[in-house]
């Protein structure tokens, strides 16, 4: 049962691949130019639709960007060369994944203090209640206690 | 003693995290209010030179004498260059404003065709007047991209020796007109 709705999750995620924004039109003839371009069109972000690659989208400037991409890539430059180039014209929001630079320094460590800020916290707290367990019942306590259960076994 | 202190920490601590955030939230619908688009894009261009672009005119435009948009032409003197396309129903908007600009003779705009069939781009010119001194057309965003357009209409300022001085996003308003462009062409003409 498992393996058949895996099987049918795995083909419907084969399908997905074949609705691409890219055009046959638009792809390169050499296969690894294409590839590279393909890696590098995942990294930029549309201007237009914001929150797509130009590789998923379907906008015409888009499309225009996954050209200029290829055209670069064709002329001979390497990824971070043609990577540069947009982010010299859009600035870094062009890219999906931020670089790391004073201003993002909290977006790219911000989850990771918060999280040892969290585990601190729980361990400190969960140390806090050990040490004082064991001191809830005083020896008095205890005394008072069994004199009562005794108590309670005499008058049965 | 220590514990009390710990316990009010615990209290505190999120009372100003929740306060920070409705300060933020806050400071955020106050700018969208005063009109600061939050998905408004940064410009990184700004006093950088124009990027080198040479675009073709738009074929059988009136006088011979233009011959498109290229980067020596806007290096003569401050202009504006305008982003446009006859598919653009925000140009519409603004265009008036253009045609008054050039009808007053107060600074030469250049236009980018973007993205247009040159037929439709003249089409539109001759319907609503044509405020443009050099115009070049952009059929596949290489000026675009070049000039970083997100989007049409998009305008820049330009000075006398070719540095992009200001952008604006979306149609070009009175206001805006008055109180930003007016005043930094003056600036600029200087």
């Amino acid at each position: 049962m498992i393996a058949r709705v895996l099987s049918f999750l795995i083909a419907i995620s084969l399908c997905a691949t074949a609705a691409l924004a890219v055009e046959p039109s638009e792809m390169l003839e050499d296969p690894a130019l294409e590839a590279r371009a393909r890696v590098i069109s995942q990294d930029l972000r549309c201007v237009v639709c914001q929150n797509e690659n130009i590789d998923d989208s379907n906008a015409t400037l888009a499309q225009d960007m996954r050209r200029l991409v290829r055209e670069r890539v064709k002329a001979g430059d390497s990824n971070e060369e043609v990577i540069s180039y947009m982010v010299d014209r859009y600035g870094d929001f062009v890219l999906l994944r931020p670089r790391l630079t004073p201003t993002t320094v909290l977006l790219w460590f911000g989850p990771a203090m918060l999280f040892l800020f969290g585990a601190v916290a729980v361990y400190r707290q969960v140390k806090q209640v050990k040490a004082t367990e064991p001191s809830s019942l005083s020896d008095h306590d205890v005394q008072q206690a069994d004199a009562l259960l005794s108590d309670k076994g005499d008058t049965e | 003693m220590g514990q009390s202190i710990q316990r009010r920490w615990t209290f505190v601590l999120p009372v100003v995290v929740v306060a920070l955030l409705v300060g933020i939230f806050a400071k955020r619908l106050a700018d969208v209010e005063s009109g600061i688009d939050p998905a408004l894009l940064p410009t990184v261009l700004l006093d950088t030179p124009v990027p080198d672009i040479d675009l073709p005119p738009l074929p059988g435009r009136g006088d011979s004498e233009d011959d498109g948009l290229a980067t020596p032409d806007l290096k003569q003197e401050v202009s504006l260059v305008n982003v446009w396309g006859s598919w653009c129903v925000a140009c519409m908007a603004e265009h008036p404003l253009l045609m008054d600009l050039a009808a007053m003779d107060m600074v030469p705009i250049h236009g980018i065709a973007w993205r247009d069939d040159p037929r439709a781009s003249l089409q539109w010119l001759a319907r609503n007047g044509d405020p443009y001194a050099r115009i070049g057309q952009d059929p596949v965003s290489e000026a675009a991209i070049a000039f970083g357009v997100t989007g049409a209409p998009e305008t820049f300022v330009v000075d006398g020796n070719g540095v992009i001085r200001y952008k604006h996003i979306g149609p070009i308003t009175i206001d805006e007109w008055t109180d930003r462009i007016a005043p930094l062409i003056a600036q600029l003409r200087q």
